[in-house]
């Protein structure tokens, strides 16, 4: 063993090259590797948030459609109802307005019948008197006849 | 050299010798110059040139790696080198957090640095021989040793920088409490003065052992490539040389890793506050 100045020069080297392996190879390395564990729990941490807000979104969504179907359901079932309420209206309308028009007609049709049969009782009158002026044109006075005549076309 | 090392070497040119008798000689000092350093002046003053280059070449290497990634580093999806030096920082992260209690920014750092520039110097090791100290010797070196950590000044500096930063902490975390502990630890305030030196060889034996055994696994995988290459004729290298490499590729690797878990553990030590 040749222990010399070389020992000292060694142990300064050392040193120094601790101070510069720190420096280079050490440090840069480490702070690199430190930064990127952090990243990737940050990332992961991240992750887990978001995919809880998914879930949580999900059950959103999917209650809100829940919500939507309910309610479109009830608008269904509304307009149903409504458009039978309508029928069922117009439907008694019609039937009343024709049993309306059914009722001025037969009225009509009576009040016709009468005026007619009125006419007809008159012309009858008429036409028995006048065939009756005819027949007994000289042998009957009017007025001593009148009476009877009158109760006959009350007869008729 | 010291004694031990000189005995390694002498065991080796014994063998060597032999060698060189049974091919005829001409490879005298083979071994010898490879683990001879290139140094710059004298005695305890000498500076390990080869050491030193080979240190801070590879320490650099990685530097310029780091900034060359620091421009193209993302902190989205990473890919291929980002994620091969991620794959590091975490292994280096995972093992300052088991080791280390509470938090402190420059225990990461410094196992990082101990961990990739302990590997790269190794590597060395597993690199043939004679290239590097080849290419630097036609470029001019006396000799050259490729593998700085086999050198013993590399181990024991950091070693060193580590037994400081643990004398530093001890004293900010226990303050005079830790003073205290060299007289009364482990015998009780009677015995004092055998406290002092079992406290003292306690504290010294950690950056010691520290250093020494990634000093002694180097050195001798070093050694062994040498005696390989030197003894055997270079068609039968493989057989050597291949499983010697299977088992250095986990060596270097095991230990970059054990002086960075002791480095870390002993600052962990020096920061708590039992015993």
């Amino acid at each position: 063993m040749n222990l010399n100045l070389t020992l000292i020069g060694q142990a300064i080297t050392f040193v120094v090259f601790i101070w510069l392996f720190q420096r280079y190879v050490y440090a840069p390395v480490h702070a690199a590797m430190a930064n990127r564990k952090q990243r990737i729990e940050e990332g992961l941490e991240a992750a887990e948030k978001g995919q809880k807000e998914q879930e949580l979104a999900e059950k959103r969504a999917q209650e809100t459609i829940a919500e939507a179907k309910e309610k479109a359901q009830e608008m269904v079932s509304a307009a149903e109802r409504r458009a039978n309420e309508i029928r069922e209206e117009a439907t008694s309308q019609a039937r009343q307005e024709a049993d309306r028009i059914l009722a001025n007609a037969r009225e009509e049709a009576e009040q016709e019948k009468n005026r007619a049969r009125e006419e007809l009782k008159q012309q009858v009158a008429d036409l028995a008197v006048e065939g009756a002026e005819k027949i007994l044109e000289r042998e009957i006075d009017e007025k001593a006849h009148s009476e009877v005549l009158d109760r006959l076309v009350n007869r008729l | 050299m010291d004694t031990g090392t000189e005995f390694i070497v002498g065991m080796a040119r014994a063998a060597t010798d032999g060698a060189q008798a049974a091919e005829g000689g001409g490879h005298g000092g083979y071994i010898e110059h490879h683990l001879t350093n290139w140094t710059f002046g004298e005695g305890f003053l000498a500076v390990n040139l080869d050491t030193m280059i080979m240190s801070i070449a590879t320490g650099l290497a990685v530097v310029l790696f780091g900034r060359f990634l620091q421009g193209r580093i993302t902190e989205g999806a990473p890919d291929g080198i980002q994620n091969f030096m991620e794959m590091i920082v975490e292994f280096v992260n995972k093992n300052v957090d088991d080791n280390f209690p509470g938090h402190n920014p420059i225990v990461a750092p410094i196992a990082i640095t101990v961990f990739l520039w302990i590997f790269l110097m190794n590597f060395f090791d597993i690199v043939p021989v004679d290239l590097v100290p080849g290419i630097a010797e036609s470029l001019g070196a006396d000799s050259f040793r490729a593998v700085a950590t086999a050198d013993v000044n590399v181990p024991m500096g950091m070693a060193l920088v580590i037994f400081l930063l643990t004398m530093f902490y001890s004293f900010k975390t226990k303050g005079t409490e830790f003073a205290l502990e060299f007289l009364t630890h482990p015998f009780g305030k009677f015995l004092f003065p055998i406290n002092i030196v079992m406290k003292t060889v306690e504290e010294l034996a950690k950056p010691l052992s520290l250093g020494l055994r990634l000093f002694g696994n180097l050195f001798a995988g070093e050694l062994i490539y040498l005696l390989i290459a030197f003894l055997i004729p270079w068609w039968l290298h493989w057989l050597g040389g291949l499983p010697w490499t299977l088992l250095h590729l986990l060596v270097i690797v095991l230990q970059a890793f054990i002086f960075m878990i002791l480095s870390i553990v002993y600052l962990a030590m020096a920061v708590s506050s039992e015993h």
